[in-house]
């Protein structure tokens, strides 16, 4: 665990670059992670994001892919697209949350 | 710890920044030879778990494992219960009549009360996701397997040596 700071803001992060602390997130935070990531966000990202953030505070855990493309509608192909290194884990990433416990 | 993130990226910052926890190009190669219901999901999983983390994923079937890529089959896989110690079923019982069936109707009844896709929708996944889909060229030889009897998704018929050229610096997984 580490302590960084991002976007004026200091965040704690796992050993794999993880938050540890979702209430340490702000959207200033998720542009400068995607932007690490070589990803400039747009409209669908934020819907992802959007998502994302509110099912993950309701289930404690970062949804799946297949759970973020039933319920936001965002096709797999798109995902892949938004995230080209890894939607599994760039979602969970960048808002502010912990690599997702599911497979699928 | 404390550090910066302004000019100089320190490491843990350039973790942030990554996809796979690794910085080089990972690929993995799955070689599914097993068409029941039990062995058909380990493969796919395995490599649908690869690329929602940005792996490569290149994916072989052959022999018993062409069931999963097949129209007429894809949807029709048995759990295998026979001489499968997991059942923890003695053989012979295994072995009566509409054992499988009933194992089967178990599994996949299993498989949607905790919302895993079915065997066709995950290929359809992997296919959306980038991963790359071979058919054994023996085996449809070996079966009489035409290549309009596959799944759309497959996207070419392969040697072995093609194998191993498309999987060059990939962990192979044998299934």
């Amino acid at each position: 665990m580490t302590t960084a700071m991002l976007a004026g803001h200091e965040i704690t992060l796992n050993d794999d670059g993880f938050m540890t602390d979702p209430q340490q997130w702000t959207p200033e935070i998720a542009e400068e992670m995607a932007q690490r990531a070589g990803i400039a966000l747009t409209d669908r990202h934020w819907t992802v994001i959007e998502f994302v953030r509110r099912d993950a505070a309701e289930k404690g855990t970062a949804p799946g892919l297949r759970r973020i493309t039933a319920e936001t509608g965002v096709p797999t192909k798109e995902l892949y697209q938004l995230f080209p290194k890894g939607p599994g884990i760039l979602a969970a990433k960048i808002s502010g949350w912990p690599k997702p416990k599911s497979c699928v | 710890m404390q550090t910066m993130i302004d000019s100089t990226i320190p490491a843990a910052a350039n973790g942030v920044a990554m996809g796979a926890p690794q910085e080089t190009a990972r690929k993995v190669a799955i070689i599914c030879s097993k068409g029941s219901l039990d062995m058909a999901y380990p493969g796919l999983i395995l490599a649908n778990a690869a690329r929602m983390m940005g792996i490569d994923a290149v994916l072989f079937f052959t022999f018993w494992g062409m069931d999963i890529i097949r129209e007429a089959t894809v949807d029709k896989l048995h759990a295998g219960v026979v001489g499968n110690p997991g059942t923890h079923m003695p053989a012979m019982i295994a072995g009566l009549p509409g054992m499988e069936g009933l194992a089967t109707r178990m599994m996949k009844k299993k498989i949607e009360e905790i919302d895993v896709p079915t065997v066709r929708e995950l290929i359809e996944t992997l296919s959306d996701s980038g991963a790359e889909i071979y058919a054994c060229q023996m085996a449809m030889e070996m079966m009489d397997i035409k290549r309009e009897e596959l799944l759309p998704q497959v996207q070419d018929v392969i040697t072995a040596m093609d194998f191993f050229e498309k999987s060059a610096g990939a962990q192979v997984i044998f299934i």
